[in-house]
């Protein structure tokens, strides 16, 4: 018998303390060779009649963050190869019976018939938390980053491992779907009040707690597997099963757009598990597991949100010969919008802050906002007073760049004009120290053309911030011609420091988040141009997966500003690089309309006082013909919006402004919001196979014009049937669980 | 190929479908049953003379369950040689009864069918009959499944009628069912509903509330806002047809069909069987169709069906004198104008159920009696009969005159 990966340990009362404790791992995860061990673990203390009971605890600072998602994957490989070699019904009964193996195990815990407690103490996360629901007591620790939760749906699964049966039993359905659905890790207090835990107490005393309960002869059967058994929220099949089931299927809708269909298998085995007594509710729950696991839209969720933004987070595009910089004191020059962000995220991050502005005043303001928005977390419960205070106490406003003299990172966030940029930039060089790197946060300008302002391009490098700062989780690092990779690893360390995911990319106009939204941008205004109803324009680019609309999107960047880069571009690059009626369209709406967007209350979208935005009813006197909506196709207009980002990200590819297929497919969900079910636009175009994108694009381009020709590179990968992860396979991924 | 054609039509009055309503204490079997007897006894149907009675009931459970229409027939003293079958096709039910009637006449396999059809709201409850449809995920994405409300209301959207143009039109129903009350119009098929005594219980409709106006209308709160709302179902409207920016709710109890109790039955037979029973034709069935149509607007298959009826029976919309389309909610009706460019002086001339009540069984059966009893009345020929069926469906009747 081996003990690797949990050691035991039997106490005088026969109980039986289980302690995980992988070896060379900080987290326990569940491995095939952990799942094995634990069942070898409960066949042991099954048989043994001087066993009375079983505690399962961790040996580390967390219980676990759950299944080894490697190990589902691998679930997959082999299925491949049974395919091949037994046909698609023999692989499809192996993926179904290797994958409900722990959802088997747990329900063997959960009737062996003698009591099994488990004691939490951290994270307690997806097949972890499985594991504790199917122990029959629950004791968690009350130190405060005990975390418990279902968190599969997030990337695309569903508790497959009982927890959408047991869940189900335990509240009302209702509850237990919102519960599934949402994947929220709970604290204590909450996970208490909802039943999930029997207990919480002090750390020291969890296993205790969890010895007295078995003691005091704490039951092995669950209400489940005992006659009389009552659902709490009544049968599937009752009024309150009608309250439930209508609504829910139409919250499903209006929260995913059917898009998700991790989410919708929760809703379908919760309503077909009620219906069944456990063994056969956990069997359903299996079938829809096997399926869900097989879906693409999992595999590119679970590839894209865990396992890349994971190794992005970490830094894997950090130089590894430069070492660890520490960066204590941040300087931010410009206190508009922009900067103050940047200096209240510094801030909250514990660094300390330079907030400069050509006047006291100016500077000030930029600090009220981090007053703002840390006044706005106390009034939601989730800061103290004394964390503001703190906060602002980091953050020195000032006008006076002397200050900057000691600052570790200057990050300039002033007016996007080369003129005022250089002379910041020659201000700023001349206080700090030589080996400071400077960054720039503009969104426009190229980044080597302002190093050509430095003495030090070597040391300058661009960091994007996406607004509103403190939301935007995307950080694009520029890199100029001449940046050395000292400041890149120095860039990379700041933004790992303010807990935000860098992508890193090379010089080019727009650079690579944006491009992308100018051509969802663009679909948007044409489709008005061409008479799609304004409201279809809007509603089917959320049905594509997108999280704003074009028009909307657009009101918020501000109709004006959209124009202006519209004519920057048209000026520098020719009337070629620009759509003539998208300009068009804008100079009516910004020139003779004078609607400018959200901020003057008036865009595409008007936007009365205290009350709901609705579609500017002008616009249809803006459309040259209008389409009886009955006519358009509503899946091509989808297809229409994804594509256009899509392929804008493949020029960049092409390009050589994106380098790493992981940053193109992370940097689109978190930055703008690319349909996070297709795991990113080239996980999206690998989900249908280069040569299907390819085909798709040409009848785009045959409808609508060269602006979804393809680039070569796709003619050539779509020749090969190449996929964009198997060209460009990202550096070897290091191992992590979920 | 032989003909089908009505003999005779009867419908009990319809009764308020709740606790306080007229016809609350009358079982579905009694209300089913005065129905059939009416048929009986003014047919002079001998016993075990018809071929099977088939009714239409969309909730049929606990005491509608496990075939009504068999026990109806036998409580009815139609003879135990005369079978029954309950059938449901949701609101349709009752025109359905009257067309598979219809049916197994023209194949030559029956010569004498009773279609028609029972509800008692008020005892049963709409909804109780329970379906996979609005409840498992599969079937409930699949066809964007919202309530027939929420659904009305995308088409007062999409189509564009405002509150005012339905409340309009709920108006004109109760009046004209007043009108045609007052004139009697409806004397000749109504069976008045009597208690073990003889002593009536009912003999009028009683959800009529000819005092309706504008204003008294405009009174009510739209029925369906806070549905679309929090339950989510606006988002799935609006998602099954995106060029709607919000959904405006307009409909309520006041221009809804009632929800009543009642019961209609509806005699069919060949040419020869009429002989044989001594009673005259009074119209034969032209033609009929069934169809499926956009299940997210739900109620508009009464425009899909009629084209398809209309092509069967070789006919233009112009040729028809009369229509007669269930009134569910005002923009049905209203919609079904629009799509044939109607003139509403044919269409549901004597009200409909936003007046009188949708029995939702019984109704289809109670419809063909009204305009067959107002083409008599007004010496014209040919009527449609339609109606918008739940989960997109649509059924439709071309009767003629003989």
């Amino acid at each position: 018998m081996s003990e690797t990966n949990f050691r035991t340990e039997t106490d005088a009362d026969g109980i039986v303390l289980v302690t995980w404790d992988m070896p060379s791992r900080s987290m326990n995860v569940l491995t095939a060779e952990a799942i094995t061990e634990l069942g070898e673990i409960l066949d042991r203390t099954t048989a043994d009649e001087a066993v009375k009971g079983v505690v399962v605890t961790s040996g580390k600072n967390a219980f676990s963050g759950g299944a080894d998602l490697t190990m589902l994957e691998g679930i997959g490989k082999l299925a491949r190869q049974e395919a091949v070699k037994s046909g698609a019904e023999a692989a499809a009964k192996l993926v179904f019976d290797e994958s409900r193996k722990l959802s088997q195990l747990y329900r063997r815990i959960e009737t062996c018939g003698k009591p099994w407690a488990v004691a939490v103490n951290g994270v307690c996360l997806g097949g972890a938390f499985e594991l504790a629901l199917a122990c029959h007591y629950r004791v968690a620790s009350d130190d405060p980053k005990t975390r418990l939760g279902l968190p599969e749906v997030k990337v695309g699964l569903f508790p497959g491992a009982g927890g959408t049966q047991r869940i189900a039993r335990m509240m009302p359905a209702s509850d237990a779907l919102q519960m599934l659905l949402k994947g929220d890790q709970l604290r204590t207090d909450r996970a208490k009040a909802m039943r999930l835990i029997d207990e919480v107490v002090p750390r020291d005393q969890m296993v205790e707690a969890a010895k007295t309960w078995i003691r005091n002869g704490g039951s092995a059967v669950k209400p489940w597997d005992q006659d009389g058994f009552k659902l709490p929220g009544g049968p599937v099949w009752s009024k309150g099963g009608f309250m439930t089931w209508p609504a829910a299927n139409a919250i499903y809708r209006r929260e995913t757009f059917g898009n998700y269909p991790g989410a919708r298998a929760i809703l379908k085995v919760v309503f077909e598990g009620l219906q069944l007594p456990m063994d056969r509710a956990l069997t359903v729950e299996s079938r829809y597991f096997a399926h869900i696991l097989q879906s693409k839209e999992a595999a590119a969720m679970i590839r894209s949100l865990f396992v890349s933004m994971q190794e992005l987070g970490k830094g894997a595009r950090r130089p590894k010969d430069v070492p660890p910089s520490s960066i204590k004191k941040v300087g931010v020059v410009g206190a508009g919008f922009m900067g103050a962000g940047i200096a209240y995220v510094s801030a909250l991050a514990g660094l300390e802050v330079v907030l400069v502005d050509r006047d006291q005043a100016a500077a000030d303001k930029g600090k009220e906002h981090s007053h703002k928005l840390m006044t706005g977390q106390i009034m939601k419960g989730r800061a103290k007073t004394a964390d503001r205070d703190a906060l602002l106490a980091r953050i020195e406003a000032t006008p006076d760049y002397q200050k900057l003299g000691d600052c570790d990172l200057v990050i300039e966030a002033v007016f996007e004009d080369p003129k005022v940029k250089a002379e910041v930039i020659g201000k700023v060089e001349a206080v700090i120290d030589k080996d400071v790197i400077f960054g720039s946060n503009t969104s426009t300008l190229p980044i080597s053309g302002l190093a050509a302002s430095s003495e030090r391009a070597d040391q300058f490098i661009g960091i994007h911030f996406f607004s509103p700062v403190e939301k935007m989780l995307l950080v694009e690092i520029i890199l100029g011609k001449e940046t050395g990779d000292k400041a890149l690893a120095v860039a990379m360390d700041y933004v790992r420091a303010i807990k935000k995911t860098p992508i890193v990319v090379n010089d080019t106009r727009g650079f690579y988040a944006n491009r992308c939204v100018g051509a969802y941008l663009l679909e948007g205004h044409l489709m008005l141009d061409e008479g799609v109803p304004p409201a279809m324009i809007e509603n089917t680019a959320k049905m594509a997966g997108m999280p704003v609309g074009p028009l909307s999107l657009t009101d918020e960047v501000a109709v004006d500003l959209a124009l202006k880069i519209l004519k920057a571009a048209e000026a520098q690059a020719g009337p070629d690089a620009i759509n003539e009626r998208q300009k068009e369209l804008l100079v009516t709406l910004v020139e003779k309309e004078g609607r400018l967007g959200r901020k003057n209350g008036k865009g595409f979208y008007d936007y009365p006082e205290g009350g709901k935005k609705k579609l500017w009813p002008g616009l249809k006197d803006l459309q040259p013909v209008s389409r009886d909506a009955d006519s358009i196709d509503v899946a091509e207009l989808k297809h229409r919006f994804l594509a256009t980002q899509a392929l804008e990200a493949v020029r960049t590819v092409a390009e050589g402004v994106v380098t790493d297929v992981r940053e193109a497919d992370v940097g689109a969900i978190i930055g703008f919001g690319f349909a996070p079910f297709t795991g990113g636009p080239l996980s999206w175009i690998d989900g249908m196979g280069t040569k299907a994108f390819l085909a798709l694009v040409k009848e785009l381009e045959a409808k609508h014009g060269p602006r979804f020709a393809a680039p070569k590179l796709l003619e050539e990968m779509a020749a090969k049937d190449e996929t964009f992860y198997g060209r460009f396979p990202p550096e070897a991924r290091e191992k992590e669980a979920a | 190929m032989p003909e089908a054609f009505i003999y005779d039509a009867v419908r009990t009055p319809r009764g308020r479908g709740k606790p306080d309503g007229a016809l609350h204490e009358v079982s579905s079997l009694a209300l089913a049953t005065t129905a059939l007897e009416a048929l009986k006894s003014r047919s002079n149907l001998d016993s075990g003379v018809v071929d099977d009675v088939i009714l239409g009931c969309v909730d049929a459970v606990g005491e509608a369950g496990g075939d009504i229409a068999r026990a109806a027939a036998i409580n009815a003293d139609y003879g135990t040689s005369v079978p029954g079958i309950q059938i449901n096709r949701f609101c349709a039910s009752g025109l359905d009864a009257i067309n598979m009637a219809a049916g197994q006449i023209m194949a030559g396999q029956h010569d004498l069918v009773v279609g028609g059809g029972v509800e008692s709201m008020s005892r049963v409850g709409i909804g109780a009959a329970g379906g996979a449809w609005p409840m498992d995920p599969d079937i409930a994405l699949k066809s964007y499944f919202m309530p027939q409300g929420v659904s009305a209301d995308l088409i007062a959207t999409k189509y564009g009628f405002s509150r005012d143009e339905v409340d309009a039109y709920a108006v004109e129903s109760q009046k004209r069912a007043k009108a045609a009350w007052d004139d009697g119009r409806f004397k000749d098929s109504i069976v008045p509903v009597k208690d073990i005594n003889g002593i009536t219980i009912l003999d009028r409709d009683e959800h009529m509330r000819p005092e309706t106006t504008m204003q008294s209308l405009g009174a009510l709160k739209a029925s369906f806002v806070q549905m679309g709302e929090m339950g989510g179902f606006d988002a799935v409207a609006i998602q099954a047809h995106p060029e709607v920016e919000e959904i405006n709710h307009v409909h309520h109890a006041g221009n809804s069909s009632g929800i009543v109790d009642g019961a209609a039955a509806v005699l069919l037979g060949t040419r020869e069987a009429g002989d044989r029973i001594g009673r005259k034709p009074r119209a034969r069935i032209r033609a009929f169709a069934n169809i499926g149509s956009d299940p997210a607007l739900m109620l508009t298959g009464p425009v899909d069906v009629t084209k398809k009826v209309l092509k069967r029976a070789g006919m233009e919309i112009g040729d028809l004198d009369l229509i007669e389309i269930n009134e569910a909610f005002a923009s049905v009706v209203l919609r079904f104008q629009q799509a044939f460019d109607l003139d509403l002086a044919k269409v549901n001339v004597n009200g409909g159920a936003i007046a009188m009540g949708h029995p939702l069984g019984a109704t289809g059966a109670m419809i063909t009696g009204t305009v067959l009893d107002e083409l008599e009345r007004s010496g014209k020929s040919t009527a449609l009969i339609t109606l918008c069926i739940g989960a997109g469906m649509g059924t439709a009747t071309i009767i003629e005159r003989v």
